[in-house]
């Protein structure tokens, strides 16, 4: 009897019909000892159904590393950050603010570096006539050469 | 969320995600490595985890494809080679507690030999018990599909069983 209704809910097992239920019904009936014995056959798939079930998962998963390394992302984003204000904001504070009273102050200062600049040209040119009279002087001392030459030749004379 | 509050969530269905993925990956440690990595998953979008209607659902559902990408990728062509290394042994014991032990085995090694999708299928019918409402969600197929499957996938488990079992080869 019992045997009857355990071969229809395998037929409807087969043709996957059965429902939660009856299918514990029959893990139930092939986990006992007293299979049929031609049923035999099915008890290894519903024992390995079962065993499968008690298998876990045992492994470590390191859920807080990944919180850390966010962080230490964060900063160096945040460095770099800080990096380009530093090189930015002096140029951007110092640029185009000049006052009317600066401005003034610049010309006057061009002003009188112009004219410091126009009196040194002045006496560049001076410093030219005192080249020329060194220009003279080596003429001169070429000119002595002669003249030693000269010497030479009247002490060759004497001898 | 804190870390306690995630961990509570997960808990029902991790080691659910553990064997479906060890159901499609074969490999214990590939296995172990996918939980980790979809496990980490959620907890890094633990802000869009209240959205989601059924977590397990959406979780099996990332599992699953998660699996099948890493079938698909390389790395796991060359970690079947592997695992046929050692699949067929221990298939010659005479004593009959071996041999009681050994149809168990059977059993997975005939389930692995189903199509990707028929074992996705009977792990989450057979093993892990869903409904099929849950599991045309999971996989977003229609009931009536799974039901075919299903079918297709016991009737075959069943014959290979019988021819075992009738003639004692595998």
């Amino acid at each position: 009897m019992v045997l009857n209704s355990i071969e229809k809910l395998l037929e409807k097992y087969d043709n996957a019909e059965t429902t939660l239920q009856e299918e514990a019904q029959l893990r139930a009936y092939f986990a006992s000892d007293d299979v049929a014995p031609h049923l035999e056959s099915y008890k290894p798939l519903f024992v390995y159904f079962a065993n499968t079930q008690q298998e876990a998962f045992t492994k470590d998963v390191p859920l807080n590393t990944k919180k850390k390394s966010n962080f230490y992302q964060w900063i160096s984003v945040a460095a770099a950050a800080v990096i380009m204000l530093g090189i930015m904001m002096p140029q951007m504070l110092s640029g185009p603010t000049y006052s009317d009273k600066e401005i003034e102050m610049y010309n006057k200062t061009k002003n009188a570096l112009a004219f410091m600049s126009s009196n040194f040209n002045e006496g560049a040119s001076s410093l030219n006539v005192l080249e020329m009279a060194s220009d003279n002087f080596n003429a001169g001392m070429y000119k002595a050469n002669f003249v030693k030459e000269f010497g030479k030749t009247t002490n060759k004379f004497l001898k | 969320m804190t870390q306690a509050d995630f961990v509570k969530l997960v808990m029902p269905f991790k080691d659910k995600v553990f064997r479906l993925a060890k159901r499609l990956l074969v490999s214990r440690e590939e296995a172990e490595d996918a939980t980790q990595e979809i496990l980490l998953k959620l907890w890094r979008n633990k802000q869009k985890i209240s959205d989601y209607k059924n977590v397990e659902a959406f979780s099996m559902t990332m599992t699953k494809n998660f699996c099948l990408d890493r079938l698909k990728s390389k790395q796991a062509q060359n970690l079947k080679i592997v695992h046929s290394n050692y699949q067929d042994k221990g298939h010659s014991s005479l004593q009959k507690q071996v041999e009681a032990r050994d149809s168990v085995d059977w059993v997975s090694s005939i389930i692995e030999t189903l199509p990707e999708q028929q074992q996705i299928i009977v792990q989450l019918r057979d093993i892990e018990q869903y409904d099929f409402s849950e599991i045309s969600k999971m996989l977003d197929m229609n009931e009536t599909a799974i039901r075919v499957a299903l079918s297709r996938a016991r009737k075959t488990i069943r014959e290979q069983l019988t021819k075992t079992h009738s003639y004692g080869i595998k």
